[in-house]
């Protein structure tokens, strides 16, 4: 649960687990990607900007600003490849990450 | 007064579903609720109910199937037992923990192996840790009854919900039961109020919680499932000014000067309220505490019957491996160590895979607790019946 948003007792905890999203999603303060192999690159010149990797990403790890995508959240990317996969003008590339 | 039908239970449960006329169903058929779903799909397939029926590929799917349905905000239910049940067990708890009132309708059946379809409490017993509610009916009239009122059981509690009734022996029963109108029925639920709009709201489902958090999570949850026993006296309360029918987390029978209370769940019930009659017209006070509400345990309610009585005998139609005792016998002993002075208790388990429980049986039980307040307690606290010894 994001930091500022977490409440001083168990009493003002929500009911349920489906929280109320201020500016980032619940879950963006833990770093959740430290078993990712490939991560994904974009090639912003190839990039049309349709949306489809944000919509399909399952880690809501693209970042998009001013309805523009403009690259990744690394610390929330497991590196499934699924934008890489349905990218429609092959913008993203999956890149191992050992060196 | 409400028109009386004669129907099997299962039907009588596919006819209640009808009536609610909820907006999903998702399920998978196992015996011996196949029928629930079967005959529910007459009423989808004949137009007579507006429900989006989904047929899946495995009861894992089905409570799935729900779940995602109820997260969006829609009305739903299913039916299940046994190994369908245990398929489902995952999601569960992730349908308890998302606050999600679904409503399930449990034909209960003994847990392979050996493989057995018959009735017993082993599959409700397993999953009593998974947040649900769990209801359990001792006859037709009961099941139906309580089909109806899991609605705003489960949707003012924002919790799910099981009603269950015993496998074969009253689930393939036909009787007689007083039934609503439909939309009396509808009245009584009310429209379904969706605590948030997922095309509105901003929301993340189903949030991450690691050891920062997760503990307060669970800890509000347990908070809130207390509060369902009010809700289900309640709402028990109100379904008995609509019906004559009143219900609350328990029935009494015999009990006030009671020295001998027998605790019982389900179908077995009537048979025992049967030797109650018999044992008090030979004078012995003997007398009955049913357990409507399995889970959250009714405490307070369940304290108040026994605390008088002499000797309690905790009827069981499941186990635990190797634990002190069947699942009830456990609860009702960790209620009554709130007391200064104990009865004497005891716990029988019987009727595993629907081997039939008798009026002698259960006068024999009668007469043990008599002659343990005789002053000699008993030879064993934890008894099997109905079993070949
Ligand atoms: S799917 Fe490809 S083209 Fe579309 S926004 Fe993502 S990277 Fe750009
Ligand atoms: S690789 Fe997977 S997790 Fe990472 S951004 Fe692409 S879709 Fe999301």
């Amino acid at each position: 649960m994001a930091k500022e948003l977490m409440p001083k007792s168990w009493k003002e905890f929500p009911d349920g687990i489906h929280v109320e999203v201020k500016d980032q999603p619940q879950g963006f303060d833990y770093i959740t990607a430290g078993w990712r192999t490939f991560r994904p690159e974009v090639n912003l010149d190839k990039c049309v900007h349709c949306m489809i990797c944000w919509l399909v990403c399952p880690d809501n790890a693209v970042v998009v600003k001013d309805g523009k995508m403009t690259g990744f959240f690394y610390d929330h990317c497991k590196g499934c490849g699924v934008c890489a996969n349905e990218c429609p003008v092959k913008a993203i590339e999956m890149v191992p990450e050992v060196k | 007064m409400g028109k009386k039908i004669a129907m099997e239970t299962n039907q009588l449960a596919a006819f209640a579903m009808a009536q609610i006329d909820p907006d999903v169903v998702a399920a998978y058929p196992i015996t011996p609720s196949t029928e629930v779903v079967q005959e529910f799909s007459k009423y989808v397939a004949n137009g007579e109910v507006t429900t989006e029926f989904v047929p899946v590929e495995s009861e894992h799917s089905a409570i799935s199937a729900c779940l995602g349905a109820a997260t969006a905000g829609a009305r739903v239910m299913t039916a299940t037992a046994s190994q369908g049940l245990a398929l489902m067990n995952e999601i569960l708890h992730i349908a308890s923990s998302s606050r999600a009132p679904i409503s399930v309708v449990v034909a209960s059946r003994a847990l392979s192996g050996p493989i057995n379809i018959h009735g017993d409490h082993m599959d409700i017993s397993s999953i009593r840790d998974a947040g649900w509610i769990i209801m359990v009916a001792e006859d037709a009239q009961e099941a139906y009854d309580n089909i109806i009122q899991s609605i705003p059981i489960a949707e003012r509690a924002r919790f799910p919900i099981i009603t269950s009734y015993d496998g074969f022996i009253t689930s393939h029963a036909v009787e007689v039961a007083e039934v609503l109108e439909k939309e009396e029925v509808q009245k009584f639920i009310g429209p379904k109020k969706p605590d948030y709009s997922v095309f509105e709201d901003k929301l993340t489902i189903g949030v991450l919680a690691l050891q920062d958090s997760y503990i307060e999570f669970k800890r509000k949850q347990a908070e809130d499932y207390d509060k369902v026993v009010d809700i289900v006296k309640q709402v028990g309360k109100e379904y008995g000014d609509l019906t004559g029918r009143y219900y609350d987390t328990i029935e009494k029978y015999m009990t006030d000067d009671a020295e001998v209370i027998m605790v019982v769940m389900g179908s077995t019930a009537g048979t025992a309220k049967v030797v109650v009659d018999q044992m008090r017209a030979e004078g012995h006070k003997v007398g009955l505490l049913k357990i409507r509400l399995f889970r959250p345990v009714p405490k307070d309610d369940i304290i108040s019957v026994l605390r008088t009585a002499d000797a309690v005998m905790v009827m069981d139609r499941a186990f635990t491996y190797g634990g002190i005792g069947g699942p009830l016998f456990e609860e009702i002993s960790a209620a009554m160590n709130d007391l200064p002075c104990r009865p004497y208790m005891a716990n029988y388990i019987y009727g595993l895979g629907g081997r039939d429980i008798k009026p002698s049986h259960i006068r024999q039980v009668f007469e043990d607790g008599l002659k343990a307040v005789k002053g000699c307690g008993f030879d064993q606290q934890i008894k099997w019946i109905t079993v070949r010894e």
